[in-house]
């Protein structure tokens, strides 16, 4: 381990210190607070003609790049064989063990201020818990990025050592398409409609709108955030795919780095709102059973929706789904005519049909959903006949996979088709759930190992290494010539 | 309902409907004497009486349907998964795989002990599955719990 940034009071035991300019970033996580203290304070001394209220602007920023330094001077780490150590605290000592065979992710997090001053921050992820529990704010960008690989490489669990990987990209969202994409949504519709007329009305009845403005403020105010946490959350979005999942990064002022297991996918879903369509936009949505123990309490484990890809093509997202779930494209068939008078709207999509793997449905009317669950997920069939669908002789068949709302649904379909869904389904999903190809590991909700082939070098120095009985080798690919290097080089 | 009629359906214990009959009597009752009282108060004797005699037959309907109710419940524990249908208005039937339960739970309520009844839950991964049988004896519930954990084991799939 080498670092760009030697210190001159780093001891020989292996101690090393955070970047010199943690403290001022440390300090740059405060700016936002302290810029709208600035401005309340300022609109307050404004009305009442006085202005010594920014001088504890001033107290409030040295007091915390007091805190930051003082933090940074007695904050150490070391690699103590199987264990990165963190020490930390003046008055209270706080020394971490994190034992790297527990380490489930390490993620590289760079809020703004800190990614204009290179240095990132380094946030590791223990097994058991779901907060974090090693925090090292901040090392150099290359120091962090080296020390995350490190921590991943060295560890046993394959599919954790394979998430240091950086491969190919899968899909991206360019940034032009984002943009278009949120201004097309309800949200920065209504947000854009309220202001335009409010201008409008500004211009005939300036008294009024300044009261509707008032009144609105607090709406407006969360509808912009809505919009912006969108843009910013979803901003530089890259889905790269590896061994275990796909990769996503993602993030304005913070970078994201999150991992969608194939093994854990539970269903997905397709969805193209209306204002999308003559794009030809569509959302990628997937459902994952959760990593974590937690919320294992019966109503429904713990499942997360997370997206796949924000916005893309209908190809992009063909592509991404053939990859998570094998192309799977079972015929569809719309229910009978006479269901359109139990659901006038929504028939104009509906559609459902399976094949021996997987069932795929559409719903929706403003805004097309398709799901596609496969059957092996399946965690019950229920078939349901409400009153008005009695007298039409319709019944709906639902797929149910774990989580709350995750489900495919063949609905409205005729009496005797859907009593042959209920067999014709438990059975197929019994088959699909007896022949998974997954190592006994993978029964407990845990992961399999994933195939030995070339991947992606994880070190980002070759093209491609190979990965071989669940870890990664020395040997690697450049361009169809194969040569050798450790993943980490020795010092 | 067309599903496979290869096995009997199991239903509930005659007990449920014990039980669900006075429920319904015992609110009937105690709502009717209530608004009988205060209209005999507010608005004279012969309000008193129809405002009882309403309520009465509200209670009688709603016992026909709580009756078509507590008949619609049934169950069938195949090779591989559980059977439950249920509903009048809303007919539902559940098929939960053996492999795919994560418990089984019995419960019992006040009320429900009084007549020596409980309740058996199969939970799932899935929050929507809706295995639950009311109203069963509490040896059968015992029996159907054992036989579903061992069942569970021999076939457990996880997620």
């Amino acid at each position: 381990m080498t670092t760009d940034n030697p210190s001159p009071e780093t001891p020989d035991d292996g101690w090393q210190r955070l970047h010199p300019l943690s403290p001022l970033a440390r300090v740059g996580r405060l700016v936002p607070a302290l810029v709208l203290l600035f401005l309340v304070s300022t609109v307050h001394s404004k009305a009442e003609n006085g202005r010594a209220e920014t001088d504890y602007l001033v107290l409030i920023t040295l007091a915390s790049a007091v805190y930051g330094y003082v933090h940074w001077m007695v904050t150490r780490w070391r690699f103590e064989g199987d264990t990165l150590r963190i020490e930390t605290g003046l008055i209270r000592k706080d020394s971490r063990r994190l034992p790297l065979a527990r380490i489930q992710a390490v993620d590289i997090v760079r809020p703004l201020l800190a990614r204009i001053l290179g240095v990132s921050e380094l946030r590791i992820r223990v097994a058991g818990s779901g907060s974090t529990d090693g925090k090292l704010a901040y090392l150099a960008e290359s120091q962090a990025a080296e020390l995350r690989l490190m921590l991943l490489a060295g560890h046993h669990d394959p599919v954790v050592a394979a998430s240091a990987n950086t491969g190919l990209p899968m899909a991206m969202v360019t940034t032009s398409r984002l943009l278009g994409s949120v201004l097309l949504s309800l949200v920065s519709i209504i947000l854009m409609g309220t202001v335009a007329t409010l201008a409008v009305l500004d211009q005939f009845e300036p008294r009024t709108a300044a009261a509707m403005a008032g009144f609105l403020a607090v709406y407006l105010l969360s509808f912009a955030g809505v919009v912006w946490r969108r843009l910013s959350g979803q901003y530089a979005f890259i889905a790269v795919e590896g061994p275990e999942g796909v990769r996503i990064r993602r993030g304005l002022l913070q970078t994201i780095s999150e991992t969608v297991p194939y093994a854990r996918i539970q269903a997905v879903r397709q969805v193209e709102p209306l204002l999308w369509r003559p794009f030809g936009w569509c959302r990628l949505e997937v459902d994952i059973a959760g990593a974590t123990a937690r919320n294992q309490r019966g109503e429904g484990t713990a499942v997360v929706r997370k997206a796949l890809l924000p916005v893309g093509s209908q190809q992009d997202s063909w592509h991404l789904l053939a990859r998570l779930l094998g192309a799977p494209d079972p015929e569809r068939t719309p229910p009978p005519r006479r269901a359109k008078l139990k659901a006038p709207l929504s028939f104009h999509f509906l559609a459902a049909g399976h094949d021996g793997t997987h069932a795929v449905c559409v719903t929706g009317r403003i805004n097309r959903a398709t799901t596609w669950v496969p059957l092996e997920k399946s965690q019950s069939i229920r078939r349901v006949q409400g009153p008005l669908q009695r007298p039409l002789g319709l019944a709906t068949v639902h797929v149910d996979v774990a989580g709350k709302r995750a489900r495919a649904e063949f609905r409205d379909r005729e009496v005797a088709e859907a009593d042959r869904l209920v067999e014709e389904l438990s059975e197929l999903s019994r088959v699909a759930r007896l022949s998974s190809p997954r190592s006994p590991v993978a029964s407990d909700g845990t992961h399999g190992v994933p195939p030995s082939g070339w991947y992606p070098d994880p070190s980002g120095r070759h093209e491609q290494r190979y990965w071989h009985d669940g870890r990664w080798t020395e040997h690697v690919g450049d361009g169809g010539r194969r040569s050798s290097e450790a993943l980490i080089p020795t010092p | 309902m067309t599903m496979s009629e290869d096995q009997a359906w199991l239903r509930p214990s005659p007990g449920l409907w014990r039980m669900r009959r006075a429920e319904v009597v015992t609110s009937t009752a105690v709502l009717a004497a209530f608004f009988g009282l205060v209209f005999l108060a507010a608005a004279g004797a012969t309000a008193g009486l129809v405002s009882v005699v309403v309520l009465l037959a509200l209670g009688a309907g709603f016992s026909w349907f709580v009756r078509r109710r507590y008949r619609a419940w049934r169950y069938q524990a195949r090779h591989e998964d559980l059977l439950v249908a249920r509903g009048v208005m809303v007919q539902r039937l559940s098929v939960v795989p053996y492999g795919r339960m994560q418990f089984v739970e019995v419960t019992a309520g006040p009320i429900e002990r009084l007549f020596h009844l409980s309740t058996v839950k199969l939970h799932t991964a899935a929050a929507a599955s809706d295995a639950r049988i009311p109203g069963l004896e509490l040896g059968e519930a015992a029996r159907l719990r054992d036989r579903l954990t061992e069942l569970g084991e021999s076939m457990a799939a996880g997620m």
